[in-house]
């Protein structure tokens, strides 16, 4: 049995993550007047949604007639029909309020003549149900995640947050399928600490790191699913990865759609725009499954650029170039760091990158976590929300823009519906200290780890079976290869190593703590990938082409306790939240 | 003459030696500085030899190479890898930057990568900056405005809003104010380039009602005018910023306006 001192900490609610969605209910929480911790393994501003560049999308109407109706249809079409159309219409509707909060909150949006939040067109949001491109998404140049993210963390100080930072959560304490807090190990001091909270707030964001080539950041590992997992409950959707279309080739980083939206566009090595044959209304500004797809065909095919003929260009010196200086600033410094291209003479080399994590932890529009157990349930004290949750608004894809907006519309649900549930400072139950001793012979197996697989080798070898078996394209044959494939990296866990044996910011072990939390992910969306099959969204089997709503317009769930996954399904929400909009029924979906 | 000795657990000594192992013809030596909170011991460079046929052009990827393939024990903050999170701001080359943005082309001969100068170690190449951002808490990082309706935006025209450019961009890698020797002196009184761009960002922003306030706040000897334009800041800021300019836009404003 390993023993650790342990501190112990009360409080009413914890958020774990410090996003974009995690300071968003922070915020919220401190001022429902909730004693709030909020816990992340990197200091706030490092989180991942300060990559984010394009924009947030709501139906302001600031460039044109616009409808949060029309913003619903565009969100349930991109999602292929897999998304809940009660959560998706809470989103649409609550946009438009959030963004304005974001202005107040002071984040510094690009303006238009008239002085009020530019917007720019994105990749499938259109006007009157699909005729016509609309402009919806609100920019702060092209670093607007950026510019939300630090609003929000000057928020969170404003309303005197609690933050526990560069604290890595290692599992969350359950009873009786009720969540009671979590166990955090202090990176600073290497001391692990014991939260008891009525609520805890997932928003550790998504695990794009489990593929090769990803425009995640490193720390992108998903350990709230991964949590959530060993807690004994499903996580949702998990096959549903979005590949971007314009990942910058051979490193990764990402190029935002708003350089489409500005009037970018691809073009193969017959410097033929080859959009226009796949999506002949929509072209480039078709939705990313789409376009990410017929680069892969334009590849395949032959019609690829470069030496290797494995990517296309991404034009954009036609544009004035002062739409490049003001609008399009950070694209333009990422293209010359790591392409070593000016954008206003060359094109970028651009190829289909892991980007988001449509999947998650599955959640009702009010962020509460649910399973299934007979039928469908809350599971008491746990809430997530961001790219860790599945609520589900993106279901089979989500359209560029909707994730910022996801991040504060949830954020802000989750703190409501905490403050609707939680009495500030009631008494805390005892746990079990088993729940304790678990989590800590597990973390502790891992610290003493001395076999022969590297961290760093295992990572890679099941970044690339996910990169090869579970990418754009998809089959059987290489799905159940990967199914056996990402098995066998999950068996030699049992001989990994961890060199470094400190307690004080031991990243070799937080490397480790986070491959295991990777490796249950990768499982699950193999698993999930393989027994789905049809095409949806960024789901795309060559051997089921087409989207099957009678067998498959269900949410997969996915139970996993390392090696082994139960997969069940659950219907899709067909109803609306309110009668202020009709449900949408399934439609053939064409760009 | 005074006789001044540092206490003898701050002499950095040398460290190990990680001789190449894969038979590249292509080398480089890697110094490191290392130390660890935990152990007795002194802080030490090691050496590494890192094979550069196989490794890509930042100075980041010499240290995942150095992780990966040498020593999984070096600790480093990292994240984005593209240069917006902020997170692997250190000393390379005797130049503060961020590893993932610094092409290792750019460094002449063996390759010295220390934390950022002047903060205490956490450990290895990980730099204590609890203090400045506590520093920039001080400058209530949040819009002031009383006058807002909720149903709709505070206008701002074009022109104000592009008074915020070339201070929002911050991405608070401390780059900067670790390269200034006023803040390396004076760090816990004085603001430093950091922070005093932000306070600037706020100061600037039209839709700010409290602009006179945040002035007063930082005209202080010691907040502000601690900045002797010496300009390593914006010499320094990976993202092309000027925090010099700021600051002395931020003295402008206070001699100018009846504050």
């Amino acid at each position: 049995m390993s023993s650790y001192n342990i501190i112990d900490h009360a409080y009413d609610v914890v958020v774990l993550g410090a996003g974009g969605s995690g300071l968003r209910a922070a915020v919220g929480l401190s001022e429902a007047g909730l004693k709030t911790a909020c816990i992340s393994k990197v200091f706030p501003t490092r989180s991942h949604t300060s990559a984010a560049q394009g924009g947030i999308s709501a139906a302001l109407g600031n460039m044109g007639e616009d409808d949060w109706r029309w913003h619903m249809y565009d969100t349930v079409k991109g999602a292929d029909w897999l998304g809940d159309q009660d959560s998706i219409e809470y989103l649409c509707k609550e946009a438009p309020k959030a963004v304005l909060e974001l202005e107040k909150y002071g984040v510094p949006f690009s303006r238009t003549d008239e002085g009020k939040i530019y917007q720019r067109p994105f990749g499938g949001m259109t006007k009157n149900y699909g005729n016509g491109i609309v402009q919806r998404t609100c920019a702060a140049a092209d670093r607007t995640g950026h510019a939300i993210l630090h609003t929000l963390y000057g928020q969170a100080l404003k309303h005197n947050t609690e933050f526990f930072i560069e604290y890595f959560a290692l599992d969350l304490l359950m009873k009786d399928g009720e969540c009671k807090g979590l166990i955090a190990w202090n990176l600073n001091d290497g001391t692990i600490h014991r939260f008891r909270a009525h609520t805890v707030i997932i928003a550790t964001g998504g695990y794009g790191k489990v593929y090769y080539s990803a425009t995640s950041a490193h720390t992108c590992t998903g350990d709230g699913n991964a949590m959530v997992l060993r807690a004994g409950l499903p996580l949702q959707d998990m096959e549903f990865v979005q590949f971007h279309p314009t990942g910058i080739y051979g490193h990764g980083t990402l190029i935002s759609e708003g350089v489409r939206g500005e009037g970018g566009y691809l073009v193969n090595s017959k410097g033929e725009r080859f959009m226009e044959r796949y999506a002949p209304n929509a072209k480039d500004l078709a939705s990313r499954d789409v376009v990410s797809r017929s680069m892969s065909i334009e590849i395949n095919e032959g019609r690829g650029v470069g030496e290797e003929q494995d990517h296309v260009h991404l034009h954009l010196s036609h544009l004035d170039k002062t739409v490049i200086e003001n609008r399009l600033p950070g694209i333009t410094e990422a293209a010359r760091l790591f392409a070593n291209v000016d954008v206003t003479k060359e094109p970028i080399p651009v190829v289909p990158t892991v980007h988001y994590n449509m999947g998650g932890i599955p959640t009702n529009y009010k962020a509460e976590v649910l399973t299934v157990n007979g039928s469908e349930k809350t599971v008491p004290g746990l809430m997530a929300i961001g790219e860790a949750a599945c609520v589900s608004v993106h279901g089979a894809n989500r359209l560029g823009s909707n994730s910022l907006i996801d991040l504060v519309v949830f954020g802000r649900a989750a703190a409501k519906r905490a403050a609707e549930l939680v009495k500030p400072g009631s008494p805390h139950e005892e746990i079990p200290e088993t729940e304790t001793q678990k989590c800590l012979d597990r973390f502790d197996k891992l610290r003493n780890a001395k076999g022969d697989n590297s961290t760093a080798e295992l990572r890679l070898a099941m970044q690339k079976t996910m990169q090869s078996k579970c990418a754009v394209f998809r089959t059987e044959k290489n799905l159940k290869e990967g199914v056996n494939e990402i098995r066998k990296t999950y068996d030699c866990i049992d001989s990994i190593s961890v060199k470094d044996r400190s307690l004080v910011f031991n990243t070799d072990l937080v490397e480790t703590l986070e491959f295991d939390n990777l490796i249950r992910q990768a499982v699950t969306t193999v698993d999930s990938a393989y027994h789905r099959k049809e095409s949806r969204g960024a789901h795309a089997r060559e051997d089921y082409p087409k989207r099957d709503d009678e067998k498959f317009m269900q949410h997969t769930l996915a139970w996993c306790d390392g090696k082994n996954t139960k997969i069940t399904y659950r219907p899709v929400h067909k109803s609306t939240l309110t009668n202020e909009v009709q449900y949408f029924p399934p439609q053939e979906r064409v760009y | 003459m005074v006789q001044i000795s540092l206490p003898k657990n701050s002499t950095v000594n040398k460290g190990k030696y990680y001789k190449d192992q894969t038979g590249s013809k292509n080398i480089r030596k890697v110094n490191v500085y290392r130390w660890d909170p935990s152990t007795e011991e002194n802080p030490r460079i090691d050496t590494y030899e890192v094979d550069m046929d196989n490794c890509p052009s930042k100075v980041l990827d010499i240290l995942n190479k150095i992780k990966n393939e040498i020593d999984p024990s070096l600790a480093y903050r990292r994240s984005c890898a593209h240069g917006v999170c902020g997170s692997c701001a250190m000393n390379m080359g005797g130049k503060n930057g961020l590893a993932c943005t610094t092409p290792h082309a750019e460094i002449d001969g063996e390759i010295d990568i220390y934390p950022l100068p002047h903060l205490k170690v956490k450990r290895d190449l990980i730099g204590d900056l609890d203090g400045l951002y506590k520093q920039y808490q001080s400058i209530e990082p949040w819009l002031k405005n009383n006058s807002s309706k909720d149903s709709t935006e505070i206008f701002q025209s074009k022109e104000d809003r592009a008074k915020l450019d070339g201070a929002y961009e911050c991405i608070m890698c401390a780059c900067c104010s670790t390269s200034c020797p006023s803040y390396w002196w004076n760090g816990d009184k004085y603001l430093g380039p950091a922070v005093l761009l932000q306070a600037y960002r706020w100061i600037v922003d039209s839709r700010d009602d409290e602009r006179k306030a945040r002035l007063k706040k930082v005209a202080d000897e010691l907040k502000l005018y601690r900045c002797h334009t010496i300009l390593n800041c914006t010499s320094a800021c990976p993202k092309g910023l000027n925090p010099a300019k700021a600051i002395a836009e931020i003295k402008k404003m206070l001699a100018t306006a009846n504050v």
